[in-house]
């Protein structure tokens, strides 16, 4: 390619959006081409110029009047909105988790089931099927996932199936119980597990969150919430931890 | 119970009021004009909340307040010029007087350079380099093809380049 094509490209390769094989092309050609390197230096000062200029976030007047017209508790959500308020500041907690790709691999987990749990809370997106009513969360999600999905409800008394949904993790999808206790959310991330010997719940805490992984039935099971660490290893999560009880549906 | 239309419009769309503010303000180029933006733009997100399907809360917002900010820069045309006001120093506190100096004023040339821009050079600037956006998402927060992000992208930076080093002349002149 020539100075005037690479030209272009310059912008869209600073900002990581052009595919593989063309940012690399730039790569070279501007590795041996003065001017095209000096083009490139240019845009690395615009960017770092615009990032010295000021940033206006909102006055605390304008966020006080925002939060108390919209936050503002009709009495029977009066719980969720206190956990939505604070919500905004577990949204920027996500930006800051650890990045995966540094941890060991059960870590790496365990910060993406947080961030996942904490995505479906900040975007308020719990489940995308309620447990209205009998029998409707585990026949919808066998429908959407591909393994046999076949476990026992564990509502008990304070523990309440509130939805399922099916999210990312560890590269497939995945079966999420949404179950609620008071005012707190635990997301129960289920999928089927590689290596057979089931283990025994281990608890950790990941940016506020707490988080107990186990492995039974051939199953992964991974809970998260802002529940106390002891607190949610005492809820009946795992169906080995109790006699059956009714079932999800069918 | 799922989350009632209010929480749920609180926890998706509140958090993202800094960033909201921060491109109703360079846009507008005024604060009272921002504020008012801002608040009509929730206003509105509020009422159009049913046909947000949770993907890109900020992106979704972005596009109202852009939306609202663009139909107030049609209606008051004359109302541009801009008004001299106390900016906080970005960051960086030198001790040096005379760096300190320096570096405000090449702030002020850095903002009176974004200012004297087009709003839609405005804009796309400050959702690539300030908010980090995605062309992608540019294109959805501007309801605009992809090809025309990168293209205005790529004027408004020349232009932006242009201005900023007349305004740096200025500055130390
Ligand atoms: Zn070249």
């Amino acid at each position: 390619m020539n100075c005037r094509e690479i030209e272009r490209l310059l912008g869209p390769y600073r900002d990581g959006e052009l595919d593989p094989e063309r940012s690399a092309d730039v790569a070279v050609h501007q590795r041996n081409c003065e001017d095209c390197r000096a083009a490139l230096e240019r845009l690395e000062q615009l960017s770092a110029a615009i990032e010295s200029a000021p940033r206006y976030p909102a006055s605390p007047e304008l966020r006080a009047r925002l939060e108390s017209r919209f936050a503002d508790g009709r009495q029977p959500y009066g719980r969720w909105l206190l956990l939505a308020a604070g919500l905004a500041a577990a949204a920027l907690v996500i930006g800051r988790l650890t990045p995966v790709a540094d941890l060991r691999p059960q870590d790496a987990l365990a910060n993406e089931v947080v961030r996942a749990h904490l995505r479906s809370l900040v975007v308020g997106h719990l489940w995308d099927v309620a447990a209205s009513g009998h029998h409707t969360v585990k026949p919808w999600l066998a429908a959407k996932l591909d393994f046999p999905f076949d476990v026992e409800d564990i509502s008990s008394r304070g523990l309440l199936l509130a939805g399922g949904r099916v999210d990312s993790v560890d590269g497939r999808t995945v079966a999420v119980l949404v179950y609620r206790r008071g005012g707190h959310v635990i997301s129960v991330f289920v999928w089927p597990a590689a290596q057979p010997p089931d283990r025994p719940p281990a608890g950790r805490s990941v940016h506020g969150f707490n988080v107990i992984d186990w492995r039974a039935d051939g199953l992964n099971w991974w809970a998260v919430s802002d529940l106390e660490l002891g607190e949610l290893n005492e809820l009946p999560l795992s169906p080995c931890f109790l006699p059956a009880h009714e079932t999800l549906g069918g | 119970m799922p989350l009632s239309r209010h929480a749920r419009f609180a926890a998706a769309i509140l958090p993202h009021l800094d960033r909201a503010h921060n491109l109703a303000r360079w846009l507008l180029a005024n604060r009272q004009d921002a504020e008012d933006a801002v608040q009509d733009s929730y206003l509105r997100a509020l009422t159009y909340f049913d046909s947000f399907h949770g993907r890109d809360g900020r992106a979704w917002l972005l596009a109202i307040v852009r939306n609202t900010c663009f139909e107030r820069l049609r209606k008051n045309r004359r109302h541009l010029e801009l008004p001299v006001e106390h900016i906080e120093l970005a960051r960086d506190t030198s001790p040096d007087p005379e760096a300190l100096q320096l570096q405000l004023a090449d702030q002020a040339a850095v903002r009176r350079g974004l200012e004297s821009l087009p709003a839609e050079f405005r804009e796309v600037l400050v959702l690539r380099e300030m908010e980090g956006l995605s062309y992608q998402q540019i294109a959805r927060v501007t309801e605009a093809p992809l090809g025309t992000v990168m293209s205005r992208l790529a004027r408004a930076r020349r232009r932006f380049e242009e201005a900023l080093a007349a305004a740096r002349k200025e500055e130390t002149a």
